[in-house]
């Protein structure tokens, strides 16, 4: 014990006080957080005692956001609001997400950003928004249980995401009033759980295969040190995919095209359970009805399963393969392989993964939790809680970055795998006398075609003294925090007159920015939801008048005289409403209408229209 | 936790207390740099003000540079050089000995061809071979730097080893490749 504490500036007054901070895994399936108390780090549960919390997100209405468990339980009947996997649209753009068709959402795209964006009934929300919901109620969770305000949180993002992907998951977190005190890779805070649980020393691949992210990571640990030595990955690879396999199994199975979107959820949600059955048992069956009544029922092998997620496990051996080579190991080298994420526990990937490695998987750590773990061990230290022994840790950038050159061809600045925080700077000349300014992209990426990469950035340097064609030099500084970011700055040195401008990429936002979404969500959400309430209610009516005019011209023989006269009636008056601008009068008018239905509807049930008039479900008509 | 100040511009071989040679004790450098990195590193200030975050960041980064320099052999050579004022010209000086460039052409062909064949197997001896000859070329550059201090024949040799570097890096490409 130290007989004196020194307060260093910066540090509270009371620097022997514990200061409360988290680790948050911000899974694509799960999330989790977790804290070091009495030197032990513990996932802390809600209140009825659940450690994960389903990373979905619900948007009822304007003013009703349900997270977690209770918006997952009603994900089959409101698929277009109820947002799950959101971790795969961070930082990305619509281009990126292949075909958005086997999503339920309404995809847009944000025009500054060029991101995707979501259309739900609170609005169109982007999935910085949508996540910063979850690391919310994380963050509640983690101040009524520790009894304080937190200092800060370190959120793990996976080790081959890219500058976006981690620029969007840091804007999410202060945007949850988070502040950040650092992005880590998750295998590499599986690593040091494992690592400092274990006192293990040597070279350890970390394989990490998420709900929809795959990382592969090689550490050396060594006397306190955990040495990131290269990673490797798939951004777009996790159990989800596996999920999708049997989803796709069962839409061939049954023959089934074109289905609304809650139909699709529920078979995602049987096709998951029926993965995890199959990880104990040799077959799964899988039985649900659809909303037209049709009824699937379907049994699924392990072998089966295995054979058509054979080349899902391959994906995964590639980055293996190359991670081993950019380390200049051989399989040889490797003294343990530590497994983490819950599609580890599929037993194909256990035994492709042993295989590959020729030693069995260490699977004694919980691999839902393992990463939440080490985050918070890392944010103990951040967050400047000593313990006893110091450890230092060193990770890399994944992905190379780099400039566009003459031909669209990508100039490498900083190779992946180099630690970080690193810097380089590269100089540039005018081509041309007099020129005053010149465009400078910023890539990421291993391809050689800058169309194969990621822009990062593009900007214009102006000012440069005007003078002969290779007379001035620009000297372009890309300096990787230890967070993985990248800023660029530039500077014109020919002259003698240094220009110094910062760069940030395009789609990450400022803090001006956050500070006013801050602001403005209680604000701006009052304004705009009388109006948007009223939008979304018309359009509603819209679907409603045209779903129930169809259904009379049809088969309006199937009613009485007297069932007739009362839609008709309900009808007019709901067209009548429609001039209206008051959301409550159009309501009641939807209602009615609804009401004197369900009889009609219930007559049309074998016409399989019934979901279209039976009540709540008027939004699947667009499918 | 930060209470150093690094001078930025102390040479690398200062930074970790090593003497400036191209022969060095790896071992001892890389103990130097954990415990350089143990007291700069950004994870230490990061309950700090901003100022002493973007020192330490700069600092780290500085020591990331220092041990990537010094760790690699061609970038010692290339900075030993530097810090002797030598210039190696591996833009401008295309002057190669006739002999070194056909090995080079060979070698870049047998590369090409070994991955259109998918052949790893003739890639790790390529590779192999192209180890050899870099570490042959290491063993001259410590003798012209360390011993005969006549630069300018290193400066040649570390034209060489850019040679080797580059053709490295296909190699590695070349794995990816037949990976794909």
């Amino acid at each position: 014990m130290a007989l004196l504490q020194i307060s260093e500036p910066g540090m509270s007054t009371a620097p022997h006080q514990h200061r409360l901070a988290v680790g948050i895994d911000l899974g694509t399936t799960n999330s989790l957080v977790a804290t070091v108390r009495n030197g032990t780090s513990a996932v802390l549960n809600d209140a009825q005692g659940r450690a994960m919390l389903p990373s979905v997100v619900r948007y009822v209405d304007a003013q009703q956001i349900l997270v977690g468990e209770i918006a997952q339980r009603n994900q089959n009947d409101d698929p277009i609001n109820t947002i799950s996997s959101v971790k795969r649209f961070m930082g990305r753009g619509l281009s990126d997400l292949g075909d958005t068709s086997r999503f339920p959402y309404r995809f847009m795209t944000d025009a500054n950003t060029q991101t995707v964006q979501l259309r739900t009934a609170a609005g169109v929300k982007s999935p910085v928004e949508v996540s910063a919901e979850i690391l919310k109620v994380l963050r509640t969770r983690a101040e009524l249980s520790l009894g304080g305000e937190l200092v800060g949180a370190v959120i793990t993002v996976p080790a081959y995401f890219d500058d976006a992907q981690r620029q969007a998951t840091k804007d999410a977190a202060r945007l949850a009033g988070l502040n950040v005190l650092r992005l880590l890779n998750e295998p590499t805070a599986a690593a040091i759980a494992y690592g400092l649980d274990n006192g293990a020393e040597g070279v350890y691949a970390v394989y990490d295969l998420g709900g929809g992210t795959f990382d592969i990571s090689i550490l050396r640990l060594s006397r306190g040190v955990f040495e990131v030595l290269a990673t490797n990955g798939d951004s777009v690879l996790g159990g989800d995919d596996f999920d999708q396999r049997i989803f796709c199994w069962l839409l061939e199975q049954n023959s089934l095209q074109a289905l609304p979107a809650s139909d699709m959820r529920l078979l995602l949600t049987h096709a998951r359970t029926a993965k995890e059955q199959l990880t104990e048992h040799n077959e799964a069956r899988i039985t649900a009805m659809l909303s037209d009544g049709r009824v699937i029922d379907s049994v699924l092998s392990q072998a089966q399963f295995h054979e058509m997620s054979n080349n899902l496990l391959q994906r995964t051996l590639q980055p293996l393969r190359r991670a081993l080579r950019d380390a200049g190991l051989k399989v040889a080298d490797i003294n343990g392989v530590v497994m983490v994420g819950g599609a580890t526990r599929m037993p194909q990937v256990q035994r492709a993964v042993g295989e590959f490695f020729a030693q069995t998987p260490l699977t004694n750590l919980d691999p839902d939790k393992v990463v939440a773990l080490g985050a918070a061990i890392q944010a103990n230290l951040l967050a400047g809680n000593r313990g006893a022994d110091d450890w230092l840790l060193l990770d890399v950038i994944p992905l190379s970055l780099g400039l566009e050159t003459m031909g669209g061809l990508a100039e490498k600045v900083i190779p992946r795998n180099s630690t970080i925080p690193t810097a380089r700077a590269q100089e540039f000349t005018t081509y041309k006398d007099g020129q005053t300014a010149m465009s400078i992209h910023v890539v990421q990426g291993e391809r050689e075609l800058i169309s194969d990469c990621r822009s990062l950035a593009k900007f214009e340097l102006r000012g440069i003294p005007a003078m002969a064609a290779g007379a001035a030099r620009i000297r372009v500084t890309f300096q990787v925090d230890a967070d993985g970011l990248l800023s660029v700055a530039a500077r014109e040195m020919g002259s003698g007159v240094e220009a110094t401008i910062e760069v940030k990429p395009s789609y990450g936002l400022s803090d001006g920015e956050i500070t006013r979404m801050l602001q403005e969500s209680g604000q701006y959400a009052k304004e705009d939801m009388q109006a948007r309430a009223l939008r979304e209610l018309q359009t509603e009516a819209n679907q409603l008048l045209d779903a129930v005019q169809n259904a009379l011209m049809q088969d309006g023989d199937l009613l009485s005289a007297a069932q007739h006269a009362d839609i008709s009636a309900q009808l007019n008056n709901l067209q009548s409403s429609l001039q209206d601008s008051d959301t409550q009068v159009l309501k009641r008018a939807i209602t009615a209408l609804n009401d004197v239905t369900v009889n009609f509807a219930q007559a049309r049930m074998d016409k399989s229209v019934a979901s279209a008039l039976a009540g709540k479900k008027i939004s699947d008509l667009e499918i | 936790m930060s209470a150093i100040n690094l001078d930025f511009k102390q040479s690398f071989f200062q930074l970790f207390g090593l003497a400036q040679s191209f022969e060095l004790n790896l071992l001892l450098l890389e103990q130097r740099y954990r415990a350089l990195q143990l007291q700069v590193h950004p994870d230490q200030a990061a309950h700090l003000m901003d100022t002493q975050q973007r020192i330490a960041l700069q600092q780290a980064t500085f020591v990331n540079e220092a041990y990537q320099t010094l760790r690699s052999p061609l970038r010692r050579a290339r900075y030993l050089l530097k810090l002797n004022d030598v210039d190696t010209q591996e833009e401008t000086n295309t002057a190669m000995p006739l002999d070194f460039l056909m090995a080079q052409m060979d070698w870049r062909e047998a590369v090409i061809e070994a991955q259109q064949q998918r052949d790893v197997t003739a890639l790790d001896n390529l590779s192999a071979q192209m180890q050899s000859e870099t570490r042959e070329l290491e063993t001259q550059v410590a003798a012209k730097i360390d011993g005969e201090k006549d630069y300018l024949a290193a400066a040649e040799l570390v034209r060489k080893l850019r040679f080797m570097e580059k053709l490295a890096e296909e190699i590695h490409a070349a794995y990816d490749e037949i990976d794909n």
